[in-house]
């Protein structure tokens, strides 16, 4: 781990300040991602803001009948909420799929969106990686790309994002609440939080320099049947190669976001708009514009098969 | 990393960074707990209940702090990347991996080992369990075992739902749950069916 000095923040507005000035300073919540990757020296930040002791950690109703998730929230406790198990069984559905019990003890909901690619590519440093380091090329596009993405990939970068959360997040529609380092707050669409590689696959997500996450907001609650099915390598503790999170509606509509074949968590209307016609048609939707090497294309069928077995596990308890 | 990627040259450089970054730094964030360049920083934890005074890099993981720093090596460093588990121990009543967390971030905070939870003469009952069914061959990841397997049992107790949790609102002991929950405790000699039997013995549950 190169050297770091380290700061522990007591207020949103002083940290956002703190990260806007001092250049290679990063935040630090749970550290589960970023230790990891400082370990490796593929982040290697010259000052830490530990921002744990802000108070970013209650879950609370909003005005419009929401939920507003701070930051600082733990996995295990997001998914263990009561409101949270009611009314958005999808993200406790999500959460639980992911990481071990320890993680989820440690990481956090701000953290999970900032959680970067598992391609062995971007963690091998003896690799090119334009993600790492921009303009270095891609070892995954004629290398091991069993694991990655297939939909909003580009020339520069096949990387896929790792998060089931963050798949779940993308469904309900929530909301990204920020300070920015001049102290202003605003609010990030889900949708727009996650950036496409397109030519510069190192720019991740549309947070400034300085900008801290302060909350996650979801709209009211949808109702509906909530489900999230993850397909991975092993049983339990694996990154997804595939995940749906769907919510499914008594009159056959639904909404589906996918986890594993994104390079950021995927969701398209195309793919809700077909949900009436089955699980093949859903597939299809979803699957448009994908871009598939030799040994990721196997990936497609995987969505189509999960989504029928969607299908029927609805079918048969209906 | 390779030894050989870590230069004089770099590290010099890295030092000049740190100590460029310094004032900038007092002048714009007055907290209370601020590093300077290269600097030592206090760490106060409370160890198996003994109050402890360290002066850390802050580098240094919580794992290292306990092993290195406090010669307490019952918990074990296997990947020190959290993939394994071997590092688990209790921190403010949670489980986590001590491998991926730093010191620094836990100063003031009461941290349970292996060695905390029973000794020789007064075995914790998961300890027992464990030597009673067998719970290990080599023993190397059995304190970071032991650590999840007790947590696990609060963890249920609390109602906190698992990946294969029917019903989100209704937890209960089952093998699956056991199984489920212990997945970030990884055990190269395959002592997991004899862990799950521990687990359900001290839960009350043995299966006849």
């Amino acid at each position: 781990m190169r050297p770091f000095t380290y700061e522990r923040a007591t207020d949103v507005a002083a940290a956002a300040r703190a990260a806007g000035s001092v250049q290679g300073a990063r935040f630090i919540a749970g550290g589960t991602n970023l230790l990891d990757l400082m370990k490796l020296q593929i982040e290697t930040p010259t000052h830490l803001i530990d921002v744990n002791h802000l108070g970013l950690d209650r879950i609370e109703r909003t005005d419009d009948g929401g939920l507003r998730i701070g930051a600082l929230v733990r996995n295990t406790d997001l998914a263990a909420d009561k409101a949270v198990r009611r009314d958005y069984a999808v993200l406790s559905r999500a959460l639980l799929a992911g990481a071990s019990g320890q993680l989820r003890n440690k990481a956090t909901t701000g953290g999970n969106l900032l959680q970067r690619t598992r391609c062995p590519y971007f963690y091998d440093t003896r690799m090119p990686c334009n993600k790492r380091k921009a303009g270095s090329g891609c070892g995954a596009m004629q290398g091991m790309s069993r694991s990655l993405a297939i939909l909003g990939v580009s020339d520069a970068c096949i990387a896929q994002h790792p998060s089931d959360m963050a798949v779940a997040m993308r469904l309900l529609d929530a909301q990204v609440d920020t300070m920015s380092a001049d102290g202003v707050a605003r609010a990030i669409p889900i949708a727009d939080f996650h950036l496409l590689p397109g030519d510069t696959p190192h720019k991740e997500t549309a947070l400034k320099a300085g900008e801290i996450i302060t909350s996650v907001t979801l709209p009211k609650p949808i109702g509906g049947t909530h489900v999230y099915r993850k397909v991975r390598d092993r049983a339990s503790y694996a990154f997804a190669l595939v995940s749906v999170a769907a919510v499914f509606d008594k009159d056959g509509s639904a909404r589906f976001a996918f986890g594993g074949i994104g390079a950021k968590p995927w969701r398209t209307p195309t793919a809700d708009a077909a949900a009436k016609q089955g699980a093949k048609a859903v597939a299809e939707a979803a699957l448009s514009g994908a871009r598939t090497t030799h040994h990721n294309d196997f990936k497609k069928l995987l969505v189509e098969r999960t989504l029928t077995s969607l299908y029927r596990q609805r079918e048969a308890r209906a | 990393m390779s030894s050989d990627q870590l230069t004089r040259r770099g590290l010099l450089q890295g030092s000049a960074v740190l100590a460029a970054a310094a004032p900038t730094l007092s002048a714009a964030a007055p907290t209370p707990k601020t590093s300077g360049a290269n600097a030592m920083m206090p760490v106060e934890l409370t160890v198996n209940g003994r109050e402890v005074h360290l002066q850390l890099d802050p580098r240094t993981s919580l794992l290292d702090a306990l092993r290195e720093h406090l010669h307490l090596t019952g918990t074990k460093k296997g990947c020190d990347h959290g993939q394994c588990g071997a590092c688990t121990v209790i921190v403010e009543g949670r489980r986590i991996n001590s491998c991926l967390t730093l010191a620094v971030m836990h100063d003031g905070e009461k941290v349970t080992t292996i060695e905390g939870l029973g000794t020789s003469d007064h075995l914790h009952a998961m300890q027992k369990a464990f030597i009673v069914h067998d719970g290990y061959q080599c023993g190397y990841c059995t304190p970071g075992q032991i650590c999840s397997a007790v947590s696990v049992l609060e963890e249920i107790e609390a109602g906190i739902p698992s990946h294969v949790t029917a019903d989100l609102d209704d937890v209960a002991i089952s093998d699956a749950e056991l199984r489920e929950r212990m997945s970030g405790n990884i055990c190269r000699c395959a002592a997991y069916p004899n862990i799950i039997a521990a687990m359900r013995d001290v839960a009350g549950e043995a299966k006849a």
